[in-house]
């Protein structure tokens, strides 16, 4: 064999030299041979909601950290950013996927065409007043600051929670939470360390990541707050009580803050669920009319 | 869009809202050095130099280099250094440095035949 000229080439060679290395080499199945049957007890009414929460705080996300593609600082930032979005989005097909399989599709169905995918459907489809994300994620990105104090707070929420997820009785749930515990301690990894260049560097950098971490801890707030369904669900075994990641989410947020050298904001006041209600404020249309316009205006297109 | 600068290793995004445009000139990336960057496949080997990247400092380097090449599950392990850190031989020296090789043919193994069970050769 000739001495490899790239990596690329070699991992081609170690697959079988089927030359798909461009489409991923190695990749797994997170749901092979996963029982997709609810578990007894379980509304799956219920289970499709959450799985829509989750769900929904993923793809939202996502759409918000894509807005920085092409306007990123820095060109190795912006893929960064994208690979984290990236991820993102491969959590809410599969959460989506998930509410599609109990049947979850409220309106979605109804305006999408037969050859639409459930969890496709369920993204582009459905209104606004259906989208079950929390403001933490709804909220727009602000500078560069602000985008790492929003995506800190939010991998540091998720990650917490995907982690006591992995014990869900919903065995679907628990291998998506197990695959995204990886991806998660990744992106809180990515923020934490941006947060402490920009907290500990210049003047100008620290009055931002202060600005930018004043701006997101109010969202904090319904964070902790769980509704009727994730109180059912929890009960049963099979979602997270969101208050139970209070105490963890808080201290991890502490100390980043302390060792970037900015100031601790007041915590915010526990507040009752909104956006896992459904209610929201006028960002989020906005953002759903750009991320559904394409599918929406050409219902039946393919490439 | 940005104006970035590098100072004592510290670095200072600073980004206006995404409606605006416009880098600043004079600052920026060129206050950030470079790095050269080595991944190690999944099978093992060697580390391969597959390209560079711009960095403010070299713990976020390896996680630039994490995120630009290996997307695509490339590696299991990746290195960087700084390209100021590597010595180079020079282009001039091209011919008394390599061409005294090329007539040696009693220093290639092209005279034992290799097992097919033999990898990596």
């Amino acid at each position: 064999m000739a001495h490899e000229e790239t990596v690329y080439d070699a991992l081609d060679q170690a697959h079988g030299g089927e030359g798909h290395w461009a489409f991923g080499t190695g990749f797994d199945d997170p749901l092979a041979g996963v029982d997709t049957t609810v578990p007894d007890g379980v509304d799956p009414a219920d289970l499709g909601a959450y799985c829509l929460m989750l769900g929904d705080d993923a793809l939202v996300l996502a759409q918000r950290l894509t807005q920085w593609v092409t306007n990123a600082p820095e060109l190795e930032e912006e893929v960064a950013l994208a690979n984290i979005a990236l991820d993102l989005l491969g959590q809410a097909r599969l959460l989506l996927a998930r509410a599609g399989s109990v049947g979850v599709l409220g309106r979605s169905r109804t305006l999408a065409g037969d050859t639409i995918p459930d969890e496709d459907a369920l993204a582009y489809f459905r209104d606004v007043d259906e989208f079950r994300s929390t403001a933490l994620v709804v909220a727009p990105n602000g500078d560069f600051a602000q985008t790492i104090a929003r995506l800190l707070v939010a991998a540091t929420w998720r990650l917490a929670l995907f982690a006591r997820l992995r014990a869900s009785r919903d065995p679907v749930l628990a291998a998506i939470a197990a695959k995204g515990v990886n991806e998660l301690a990744y992106h809180r990894d990515h923020a934490g360390r941006w947060l402490l260049r920009l907290g500990d560097g210049t003047a100008e950098s620290h009055q931002r990541a202060q600005a930018g971490v004043d701006a997101v801890w109010p969202l904090l707030a319904d964070l902790f707050t769980a509704t009727e369904v994730e109180a059912r669900l929890t009960a049963a075994g099979v979602a997270v009580d969101p208050a139970s990641v209070r105490d963890e989410v808080r201290s991890v947020l502490d100390e980043v803050l302390t060792r970037a050298t900015l100031r601790l904001p007041a915590w915010p006041a526990d507040a009752a669920p909104g956006g896992r209600l459904g209610r929201h404020g006028p960002e989020l249309p906005a953002l759903l009319e750009e991320l559904q316009g394409l599918a929406r205006t050409h219902p039946q297109a393919t490439w | 869009m940005s104006d970035m600068t590098a100072e004592g290793g510290k670095n200072t995004p600073s980004s206006p809202p995404l409606a605006s445009s416009g880098r600043a000139p004079g600052r920026g990336r060129r206050d950030w050095p470079l790095y050269e960057v080595f991944v190690r496949g999944k099978r093992g080997l060697n580390h391969v130099h597959v390209g560079s990247l711009h960095a403010p400092d070299d713990e976020m380097a390896v996680h630039a280099a994490r995120d630009v090449y290996t997307r695509r599950n490339e590696g299991v392990s990746i290195w960087v250094v700084k390209a100021e850190h590597i010595s180079a031989s020079s282009p001039d020296e091209k011919d008394p440095m390599f061409a005294p090789n090329g007539d040696k043919v009693y220093r290639h193994p092209t005279f034992y035949e290799i097992p097919d069970t033999v990898p990596h050769m």
